[in-house]
């Protein structure tokens, strides 16, 4: 064989190899954006769960149309964390290990975030966080983001909502029972509750927490209605908030204001029952149908949303939870766009710097991660007849009493 | 201070009438666990199949939970039976009953949540009656009917089936199948059958308390766990395999829950309610009415 055959062969190879390399570097160019988290898919907090991956899938859907992010394609990895904090360790420890993901999301709700930070934090990686509460207060973790329109003192912005209309009346009451569900979430608004209603110089004739799995809620009402308050904080979940409502109309408590921090009425199905008993009682949501929030983008997603969600039995209105999620989701493409990068430590402080337009308004993190303004509606609900879901697509089902900005009406007392 | 009346009886009746529906709940456990010493875990998860089973009747046909639930009692009926039968072959012919068993009623518990998120979604699930909304009054004290009504079908269910196993032949056989089996057999009643008639009586029951329980909250798929250690505990002290000691241990701990509530705070009425079943049984380890 010729040393220029030799030669030859040689350069043959060697440009056979470059090309594999150039094909093998385009393949890789090409895969996709892997985004990682687990979900509440099963137990207690499926029913956010599973709302929250839908819109969480219709977003990756919907920038896959557009042709991905860095010109990559978005796939969703998730798992299915029972609603049981004690999975989410490991499945974050999965997800970035072995699954390689490329951008962490949070599970939903403050129990399942919780578990997930110290993961999150030894592997540096920036986190999306989706309706947590107080989570950062223990963990003050410069790259976490939060969702829910909670404000800086996120544990107060429900409480304060209602306190704030409980200021505004005239003349303002002097006596305020507090009532909440014996864990987090309650605990976090009860103890809010407590202090603010103190700093505005109330006096609580009644302050007593409750197990989330109580039965039956007339003895609290009965006990609530003893004590003789002119306004009632209610602060607990969706089975329990059922009970102590229908508690409190079967007893015929009367007081000027009921509800006001109650996770609950935000379903169509609590509100369907509940009905006529909603009626006067406020309660707090992150949308509701008004004219103030018709944010670009709101109306299209709530209505593709609404195409699927009654197929997969999860919430019929979805205007809770499900257009965070989405914001959320859109904030993390925007900031992987604005950064240029999939580098955390950038991506988390592109993530403080900028501004994010999305369906939910525009969004802007403070320092410990959550919105810089709060923005949590108190309602009063009015006008309900029956017990059908579709009555609550009226925004005339809803009066905003707070903030100021989305105001759309008066207080009415009492509440019966 | 005065001792507020009226608040205690009011505490006395939502008790009372709480107990009746923990009765009609803990019903199946007391023959599955009390009388047949199957640890059926997955109870609870048939009593939300129950409550699932209203409430599709109830939103589609306008059925009332309660009728649906006497139509479909044979419907769960054989699904004990063919439960049962399943139990036998693969665990207690071999005598492997103990751990196996309990880890076949926890597989149970769980794929029967599944079904039901993959069948009827997560969310929350109710129905509609026209005694629900209602409340009865007289003088200082309320009568919700949302209580009322779980309450006396829950009586009508217990009393019922202390009739069957007092005064029948299958369940005097029922009750005696825990205790001597040998002597059932010369008694010429087979007791795999006995007994699989009595596990199928107690899936059955699931079904009325479902609807009970739909009838007082909403329901999700996971909500079942919430009574897994209230039923055994009052199964328990209530006396193993005693309807009517499981009835007065229930209404004991309504009443104990509803009275704690109201006076000293809700938070403190597990606790206490607990704490009451951990002293019956220092005092008599086989619960109030056992043997």
């Amino acid at each position: 064989m010729s040393t220029l055959t030799v030669l030859f062969r040689q350069m043959t190879f060697a440009l056979a190899f470059l090309a594999a390399m150039f094909t093998a570097g385009s393949a890789m160019a090409a895969d996709p954006i892997k985004i990682g988290l687990s979900m509440a898919l099963t137990g207690g907090l499926a029913g956010n769960g599973k709302a929250a991956l839908l819109a969480i899938q219709m977003w990756a859907d919907d920038v896959n149309a557009k042709g991905g992010l860095l010109g990559r394609k978005v796939q969703i990895v998730h798992y299915d964390d029972q609603s049981n904090p004690s999975t989410v360790p490991s499945l974050y420890t999965k997800l970035i290990d072995l699954d390689k993901v490329d951008l962490v999301v949070s599970p939903y709700g403050t129990n399942l975030i919780a578990p997930a930070m110290p993961v999150v934090m030894q592997k540096g990686m920036t986190m999306m966080s989706l309706f947590g509460v107080g989570v950062n207060k223990q963990f003050d973790y410069d790259r976490y983001f939060q969702i829910m329109p909670l404000g800086v003192d996120s544990g107060y912005a429900i409480p304060n909502a209602f306190f704030e209309v409980v200021k505004a009346m005239n003349p303002m009451p002097k006596t305020v029972a507090i009532t909440g569900a014996d864990a987090e979430f309650g605990k976090i608004s009860t103890d809010a509750a407590r202090d603010i209603a103190k700093k505005m110089g109330l006096k609580i004739v009644y302050d007593r927490s409750y197990p989330p799995a109580s039965v039956d809620f007339a003895p609290i009402a009965r006990a609530i209605q003893s004590a003789n308050p002119e306004v009632v904080f209610i602060a607990g979940y969706p089975i329990d908030s059922v009970g102590l409502f229908r508690a409190i109309n079967e007893v015929g408590l009367k007081a000027k204001l009921v509800g006001g921090g109650s996770a609950g009425p935000q379903f169509a199905a609590v509100k369907a029952q509940l009905g006529p008993m909603l009626n006067n009682a406020l309660g707090y949501e992150t949308y509701v149908p008004s004219e103030k929030m018709n944010f670009p983008g709101i109306q299209d997603f709530l209505k593709r949303y609404q195409d699927k969600a009654a197929a997969q039995g999860i919430d019929p209105l979805g205007f809770y939870v499900p257009p965070f999620i989405y914001a959320a989701m859109e904030i993390v493409g925007q900031a992987v766009e604005k950064t240029k990068s999939l580098d955390q430590k950038a991506l988390a402080k592109t993530m403080h710097e900028n501004s994010f337009p999305t369906i939910v308004g525009d969004i802007r993190f403070a320092k410990n991660g959550e919105w810089t303004q709060p923005r949590m509606l108190m309602v009063q609900y009015k006008g309900i007849e029956g017990n059908g879901v579709d009555q609550f697509r009226d925004p005339a089902r809803y009066t905003v009493l707070y903030p100021p900005a989305f105001k759309s009406g008066d207080v009415i007392v009492p509440y019966r | 201070m005065e001792f507020p009346v009226e608040l205690f009886i009011n505490a006395l009746i939502a008790g009372i009438l709480l107990g009746g529906f923990y009765a009609a709940v803990t019903v199946g456990i007391s023959i599955s666990f009390g009388i047949l010493d199957i640890v059926n875990i997955a109870h609870p998860a048939f009593i939300i199949l129950g409550s699932y089973i209203a409430y599709i009747a109830n939103q589609r046909l306008g059925l009332d939970p309660i009728l649906t639930s006497i139509l479909v009692l044979p419907l769960f009926y054989y699904l004990g039976s063919l439960i049962y039968q399943v139990y036998y072959l693969s665990f207690e012919k071999r005598g492997q009953e103990a751990l196996r068993g309990l880890a076949f009623f926890f597989g149970l518990l769980f794929v029967t949540e599944v079904l039901l998120i993959l069948v009827f979604g997560v969310d929350y699930r109710y129905v509609q009656a026209g005694y629900i909304d209602t409340t009865l009054r007289f003088a200082f004290f309320d009568l919700p009917m949302r209580m009322v009504v779980p309450f006396i079908i829950s009586m009508v269910l217990l009393a019922g089936l202390q009739w069957f196993l007092s005064k029948t032949f299958t369940g005097r056989a029922i009750m005696a199948v825990a205790q001597d089996q040998l002597a059932l057999s010369l008694m010429a009643a087979d007791p795999i059958r006995i007994k699989r008639i009595a596990f199928a009586i107690s899936i059955a029951t699931a079904a009325i308390a479902g609807a009970l329980l739909i009838i007082i909250q909403p329901v999700e798929p996971s909500v079942g766990r919430e009574y897994i250690g209230r039923v055994f505990a009052i199964c328990v002290l209530g006396g193993m395999g005693s309807i009517p000691g499981m009835i007065i241990a229930a209404m004991l701990l309504g009443i104990v829950e509803s009275i704690t509530s109201t006076f000293y705070g809700p938070s403190w009425a597990p606790a206490v309610a607990f704490g009451f079943l951990l002293i019956t049984l220092a005092v008599r380890p086989a619960g109030l009415l056992g043997r």
